[in-house]
């Protein structure tokens, strides 16, 4: 995994609660025996119409949505199946982090995995950023678990110890475990 | 100190506790399919590693199978050459699969129980959120992510944070026409489908106890429409009789052993949940839902919500924007509302209960014209069981369709779908916008529901024939 350093952006705003991860990305793209190309299907629904032109409505079609690497998203985002090819998707369009007032479990471990940070915040904090000017900037130093707003407000926000160590030395989690080896043996050992 | 059921299967389950990093955990079962798991087969070759314990992985095809004719090439080439890919993988990793011409294949949440494979006190993981399903039997089953699935694969362990308990209590009985359906989509309209995130469900009382060993299935393969990614019933003797003489159950000796540890995996005296919720079940109606999430449902007689009467802007905003997408009045009833198509399937209604109860209210009667109707079953054992009970000539007469085992149009990958602007009831877990075919819109409803709206094409109160 890629180390995860700390970046400026704008935010693309959704201010949709219970997105779920079939709207990230509909099932009938997930036949795909590979990772990649799936940021063209990203929000694919509700981003083309019936004839797949672009639908002028949606954000990530309009200038707005382009170049951003934060979405602002409603409550309980990435609810529903554990597609992985979800944060797959985002990352691809160039998301690098998520902000809400909560995540569903498995997209938010499933993103922690792909070095896209979620990132939850209090539902003023939420608020407030919503009201924010469409091209207001904010950081996001992980090290610190802050937020840096443009007025220079600075948010905390949570992040588990053995995430943080992995997103910012890009700890392959799967290697972690391997070095594990021992112990696994082990237990096989002791329950059969 | 007491301990809950989950506190029991997850003690006995941690490999290793180091400070600063969550538990590692062991999985006894890990359940394979073709849609999550070609990437994490392609990161064990990548990095030269092997399946650590093929003899504890389990395989078969189910979202992208179609449910015709199994003779029949499958049409799909972006489908065909998945299901390729997956066999051959299973066949390189040496892991045991029912594929696509295998009469042990089904939907995995269905095949893993009724080979025996989930077993009481297990620890159970697919890539696949249902995989709660597995609960009922006592076990701690999760869905994972495809980097999870490669990490199981390699090591046969997984790196998790202990959930928080939360009881659901379930007491009395059940009326006519009310099913273990009616309990879970009851319990998601009053908690939300963001309820019971971070949290593992524990259903208790005298309802659960006396559901068959299919309803509990029902019950707990929908955990996560309330955001909990597991939902388990503690062991009782429905559960060692489902069991006995399976495929992969213990045998013998062996059988006698794992009893005696069963047994003492329910919920000690005394022992406390984070959470705590109640259900009166001799208060429960037919549910359906109304929305494009599985939380937006109502008692079958029930007016839909009216927004301008919801205080909350956001939430009146997404039920405004739910109720346009599916074409629906607030304040109006659901009953009466026109249907073109009937789903009886899914890993959450397709086991043989499920179809012995759609067919106890199609027997003898027809179908709306009007109506497509599809029955699938939930395996090729649920098949033949069917079969030989003269399930598919009842259906058939009544204007079904008798389908071969898959997901289907649970989730719509296979061809099997609805067009754009279709109505469904249908007996699978999620109503999400296009879940079910872009465009789709879904009422999620009980077997016994789907059964009786399919006669009238409109959705209708099973009560109303009974």
């Amino acid at each position: 995994m890629k180390p995860f350093t700390d970046f400026k952006s704008r935010m693309v705003r959704l201010p949709i609660n219970n997105v779920d991860t079939d709207q990230i990305i509909p099932a009938r793209f997930l036949k795909t025996t590979s990772k990649e190309g799936l940021d063209k299907q990203l929000f694919n629904d509700w981003r083309y119409d019936a004839n797949g032109n672009p639908n002028p409505d949606f954000v990530l079609n309009q200038p707005r949505g382009q170049g951003a690497q934060i979405l602002l998203a409603g409550d309980n985002f990435g609810c529903g199946s554990s597609r992985e090819h979800a944060p797959w998707a985002l990352t691809q369009f160039g998301f690098r982090a998520v902000i809400s007032s909560s995540f569903a479990d498995i997209f938010k471990n499933n993103s922690l995995k792909n070095s896209l940070l979620p990132i939850v915040v209090p539902p003023d904090v939420h608020e407030k950023l919503f009201a924010l000017p469409e091209d207001a900037e904010v950081s996001v130093d992980l090290a610190a678990q802050k937020l840096i707003l443009p007025d220079g407000t600075q948010v905390g926000f949570p992040v588990d110890g053995f995430s943080k160590t992995c997103l910012l030395d890009g700890v392959d989690e799967l290697g972690w475990i391997l070095k594990r080896e021992a112990r696994i043996a082990a237990f096989e050992q002791a329950h059969g | 100190m007491p301990r809950t059921l989950i506190e029991k299967v997850w003690d006995a389950h941690v490999v290793a506790d180091e400070p600063g990093a969550p538990s590692l955990i062991y999985i006894d079962l890990h359940l394979v399919h073709e849609v999550t798991s070609p990437q994490a087969f392609s990161g064990l070759r990548e990095r030269g590693l092997l399946v650590r314990r093929p003899e504890r992985t389990l395989a078969t095809a189910d979202h992208s199978i179609p449910t015709t004719d199994r003779a029949l090439p499958i049409i799909d080439p972006i489908a065909r050459k998945q299901l390729e890919q997956f066999e051959k993988n299973c066949a390189d990793f040496g892991i045991t699969c029912f594929g696509v011409h295998s009469d042990k294949q089904g939907i995995v949440h269905v095949i893993g129980p009724e080979q025996g494979a989930t077993q009481p006190g297990m620890t159970v993981v697919c890539g696949d959120s249902h995989t709660a399903t597995h609960g009922a039997f006592g076990a701690l089953a999760f869905g994972i992510g495809t980097s999870e699935v490669e990490m199981v694969l390699a090591t046969q362990c997984l790196l998790q944070r202990r959930s928080r308990t939360f009881q659901v209590r379930v007491e009395g009985t059940l009326k006519p026409g009310v099913q273990a359906k009616d309990i879970i989509l009851a319990l998601i309209a009053r908690i939300g489908i963001g309820g019971g995130t971070g949290h593992i469900f524990e259903y208790t009382g005298s309802t659960i106890r006396a559901l068959n060993m299919d309803q509990r299935m029902t019950v707990c393969n929908m955990s996560i429409e309330g955001g909990a990614r597991a939902g388990m019933i503690a062991p009782d003797d429905a559960t060692f009789q489902y069991l006995a003489g399976r495929p992969m159950a213990p045998k013998g000796w062996d059988w006698d052993a794992s009893l005696e540890h069963w047994k003492k995996l329910p919920t000690d005296e005394g022992a406390t949940y984070d959470r705590a919720i109640s259900i009166d079940a001799d208060a429960l109606e037919p549910m359906i839902t109304y929305g494009t999430n599985p939380g937006m449902g109502v008692s079958i007689t029930a007016p839909l919500p009216e927004p301008s009467s919801i205080a909350d802007p956001i939430e009146r905003e997404s039920v405004e924007k739910a109720l346009r997408y599916m074409g629906l009045e607030g304040g109006k009833p659901i009953l009466g509302h026109p249907i073109d198509v009937v789903f009886i399937g899914s890993c959450t209604n397709s086991r043989i209960s499920d179809l012995r109860a759609a067919a106890s209210v199609l027997k003898g009667r027809k179908v709306s014209p009007k109506v497509r109707v599809m029955v699938v079953p939930g395996s090729q054992a649920v098949k033949h069981q069917a079969e030989a009970e003269g399930l598919p000539e009842i259906f058939r007469a009544a204007g079904c369709e008798w389908r071969e085992p898959g997901c289907s149009m649970c989730i719509a990958m296979n061809g099997d779908q609805l067009t754009p602007g279709q109505y469904s009831v249908s007996t699978s877990n999620r109503n999400f916008e296009g879940r079910q075919g872009k465009g789709g819109r879904t009422f999620l409803a009980s077997p016994l529901t789907a059964a009786a709206s399919a006669l009238s094409g409109t959705v209708s109160d099973v009560r109303t024939l009974v």
